[in-house]
């Protein structure tokens, strides 16, 4: 019981201290956008450590932080070795050909109505297929091993790329295709002085969007067929030992490279379009 | 300023078909344009003075009629980069800085490098925009970006100069200063200007030639030879004379509104 008390006025001081960095004029700076969410990750974690503690809930429903931390510690070689598998092996390499293709798929056909009005529904009919209906599919085809976790990883993130990059070449005013026009610029001037820089914004936000579905992509397949290493692999076995901490050990990975994933595109992306109203800042 | 025009239109239809049937946006137009004229176009909304200006520039196809530019089809004379157009709005490529954007016409059209530089660094004192080559256009304000899309319809040194309402989304203070600019800029250049506009004083204060047009067919109503001096101080426009030629372009402007 203490431990539970201990836990609430964590969480009410937290929240008191949070609220006055909010509220005080501290709240503009550097130091104050990256504290507050710190401070309230940080209580998250230790009221969940003490509430697990404190009510006795049992390992296998939920380990507290300090558990997975230790299974986290106690095991670097396993996680390395699953991560390089999945999130490397499988979810990047279908992350980079599945967007690669998708987006020379869009310049392709945005050339041709014939292939725009053909391809789209059928990338929009494969989109819509359940992933756990096609994995074992894929897996059949392309083996046990990486390969196929990144056809997997390809099918999912080939569509919201394609429908992104499509759209962003159609964002064009008239006014700056007529500009292009009086120069007399040529097909491909067009498409590299104007369109492909039009088009950053929606090319960068398919990309955001296929960050999360390929680390997704890559681990659901692996529930399906896998050598004996890899995050999917992992989950489901340990799951099934009862090795909960592993699990949770592997969850943790997983958010990890996911928020590291999808913070290396943003970054890439702030670059990039420095000029759009969204990055100005 | 008496050699083969410019610019030749001879009994010029436009009809585009639309869902509610077609709409005549110029009809018999007919009008000539000689070497160093500034020609205003002016009229209502829908008179199809953009139209016109446009046909000029090869961005749209006439459907009646004939038209040359330098004795040539407009299509032909914009490949040969006879002109270079001005937008109602800047239009600069906000992932471009401003000599970025005004080199961008000279990529298109394969200028060397060295080239390049020497004529952004040109234009830009031209349109007295020297020092801000490296800001972006969103840093600018709304009258420098047009002096800086003028600047990029410069820098290629086309002969002819088209603009379509280019000082229409700015004040009377910057836009003042932006038309005796302009005249300065045409004095030393000594480019043919075919200019936009729905303002009578910017339309008389600037010209040497005025087209008064109307809607429903989109015609020419009336063309007036300015007989202002082509030194014009801004308060020549408190002048008889002055107020003469914009009292003849109302008429006129009435006129073509008479029967609706």
């Amino acid at each position: 019981m203490i431990l539970v008390a201990l836990a609430i006025a964590i969480w009410l001081g937290a929240w008191w201290v949070n609220a006055r960095i909010a509220g005080s004029p501290l709240n503009r700076t550097r130091w104050a956008r990256l504290a507050v969410p710190a401070i309230f990750g940080l209580t998250l974690l230790v009221v969940w450590e003490l509430l697990v503690r404190g009510l006795q809930v049992p390992g296998v429903i939920l380990p507290p932080p300090s558990a997975i931390a230790a299974r986290i510690g106690a095991s670097p070689g396993i996680l390395w070795v699953d991560f390089v598998q999945t999130a490397v092996k499988g979810a990047l390499s279908g992350y980079v050909i599945g967007c690669g293709t998708a987006f020379l798929t869009a310049i392709a056909i945005d050339r041709s109505p014939f292939l725009q009005r053909g391809l789209l529904p059928v990338g929009n009919f494969v989109a819509a297929l359940p992933i756990i209906g096609t994995a074992p599919i894929l897996v059949m085809w392309f083996g046990v091993d990486w390969q196929s976790k990144a056809a997997v990883v390809v099918v999912m993130v080939f569509f919201p790329m394609l429908v992104n990059t499509v759209q962003g070449l159609a964002d064009t005013t008239a006014m700056q295709r007529d500009l292009m026009k009086t120069y007399s610029a040529g097909y491909w001037q067009s498409l590299f002085k104007l369109r492909l820089p039009a088009a950053m914004p929606f090319i960068f936000n398919g990309l955001k969007i296929s960050t999360t579905l390929a680390l997704i992509g890559a681990i659901v397949a692996e529930f399906f067929g896998s050598p004996i290493q890899g995050m999917g692999f992992r989950i489901s076995t340990e799951v099934g030992r009862l090795g909960l901490d592993m699990v949770w050990a592997e969850i943790a990975v997983a958010a990890l490279a996911g928020s590291a994933f999808y913070g290396a595109v943003a970054a890439i992306e702030k670059g990039v379009t420095f000029w759009h109203p969204s990055q100005r800042g | 300023m008496t050699q083969a025009p410019v610019i030749e239109a001879k009994n010029l239809d436009l009809t585009f078909q639309t869902n509610d049937g077609p709409v005549h946006a110029l009809k018999g137009v007919d009008l000539t344009i000689d070497k160093g004229d500034f020609v205003s176009f002016i009229g209502p909304s829908g008179c199809g003075k953009t139209t016109f200006l446009r046909v000029i520039a090869g961005l749209e196809q006439a459907t009646g009629g004939q038209i040359t530019v330098n004795g040539m089809s407009p299509d032909a004379a914009r490949q040969a980069r006879a002109y270079g157009y001005v937008f109602q709005a800047a239009g600069l490529y906000p992932w471009r800085t401003i000599a970025g954007n005004i080199k961008l016409p000279l990529e298109i059209m394969g200028f060397s490098r060295a080239d390049q530089e020497s004529r952004v660094k040109n234009v830009l004192e031209l349109v007295d925009l020297a020092g801000f080559g490296k800001k972006f256009p969103w840093q600018l304000s709304g009258g420098m970006q047009q002096r800086a899309s003028i600047a990029r319809a410069l820098a290629f040194n086309a002969d002819i100069l088209l603009m379509d309402e280019p000082f229409g989304a700015l004040d009377e203070i910057v836009r003042d200063h932006l038309n005796e600019q302009l005249l300065a800029l045409w004095a030393r250049t000594e480019k043919t200007i075919g200019f936009v506009t729905h303002s009578i004083p910017e339309a008389v204060y600037l010209s040497t030639k005025i087209v008064v047009m109307s809607p429903r067919p989109g015609r020419i109503t009336d063309v007036i030879d300015s007989p202002l001096p082509k030194e014009r101080p801004l308060d020549i426009r408190d002048t008889p004379e002055f107020l003469e030629i914009a009292h003849r372009v109302r008429e006129g402007l009435r006129a073509g509104h008479a029967y609706d």
